[in-house]
């Protein structure tokens, strides 16, 4: 087990390994996606007192859970990064920061727009939103800082210090709803009784959740694999797969680059 | 229960509908803004090795 996450360490072993499993990760994704958009949309039946316009939870819910998860996945590779100096944990921590961003955006708008019918209002600015809105800045401050700087480390140190600060905002989103006194709801299914959901609603929205959480590592793959190549572009192996030497096009060894590098 | 009944969502179509177009287009953003960043990413790794291969 060990032998194999240090293995993932290696950019040229991470490129090799994880080119095969972005198909299968989609699958999973589709696999969990479908019945959850099924069960949600069609099987479920409306609130009673929130009517059909509850649905909006399925898409909500999860992506506000992402943008929490990715966040504290973002500042733990940070952190593995400035530790012990890791370029694959730094590549981890860049890469999942637009993803983390993006869902974010998504559960603030679909916040507003389900807040609109139910509270009469797009926004208020009470402890959840806020919190959430900050957890945007830090997000977009990351990139941005990430970017502004040209050394490779010296970007992800002071990008992984801003995640690390930051995430003390995480408990602060989470408990927010329990701390003060918000016109948002409380949690329904993360408490330690019963959830106080029925499972007809319940089961689309853990479906939807996996279906989020297997598409971000999916995605994030995906983006970390260019990111390397272009870090590691000295690197014999990059060399070797994509130089000019080897006489290659493009298109031919991006199809072939799993099973070219041995 | 019938189509349009379905896309009526009990009179809160236009929210949910919105909500969930909105997902779709960041599922499909994040997924497509990967596959542009490997094209770029192919097309600057060819101009670098070329540029090396001109250096002494």
């Amino acid at each position: 087990m060990w032998a194999f996450f240090h293995k993932l360490a290696s950019p040229k072993h991470f490129y090799r390994i994880t080119g095969s499993w972005i198909p299968w990760l989609w699958a999973v994704t589709l696999l969990f996606m479908i019945p959850g958009l099924y069960l949600g949309l069609w099987v479920a039946p409306p609130d009673y007192q929130q009517g059909d316009s509850f649905r909006i939870m399925y898409v909500h819910v999860p992506a506000a859970w992402m943008s929490l998860f990715i966040y504290v996945f973002m500042a733990v590779t940070g952190g593995i990064g400035l530790i012990w100096n890791m370029k694959m944990a730094d590549i981890m921590a860049a890469s999942s920061a637009p993803v983390g961003a993006s869902f974010t955006f998504l559960a603030l708008v679909t916040g507003a727009i389900w807040g609109k019918p139910m509270w009469g209002t797009w926004w208020v600015w009470d402890a959840r939103l806020t919190s959430e809105l900050i957890l945007l800045f830090l997000y977009l401050g990351y990139i941005a800082l990430h970017s502004a700087i040209d050394d490779p480390r010296t970007a992800a140190r002071a990008a992984a210090i801003l995640a690390i600060v930051g995430s003390v905002n995480i408990p602060i989103i989470h408990y927010s709803v329990e701390w003060w006194n918000t016109l948002h709801q409380g949690p329904t299914v993360t408490r330690l009784d019963k959830p106080a959901i029925h499972p007809s609603m319940l089961w689309p929205l853990l479906l939807m959740a996996g279906a989020f959480q297997v598409y971000f590592f999916t995605v994030l793959l995906m983006r970390a694999r260019s990111e390397l190549l272009w870090r590691e572009r000295r690197a014999r192996w990059v060399r070797e797969l994509f130089g000019n030497s080897a006489g290659t096009t493009v298109s031919n060894t991006q199809s072939n680059s799993d099973k070219a590098v041995t | 229960m019938n189509w349009n009944q379905w896309l009526n969502m009990g009179g809160y179509g236009a929210y949910v509908w919105s909500a969930y177009g909105l997902t779709a287009i960041v599922l499909v953003w994040n997924w497509l803004s990967p596959l542009l960043r490997r094209r770029e990413v192919m097309r600057k790794l060819k101009s670098w090795y070329r540029q090396e291969e001109r250096l002494p």
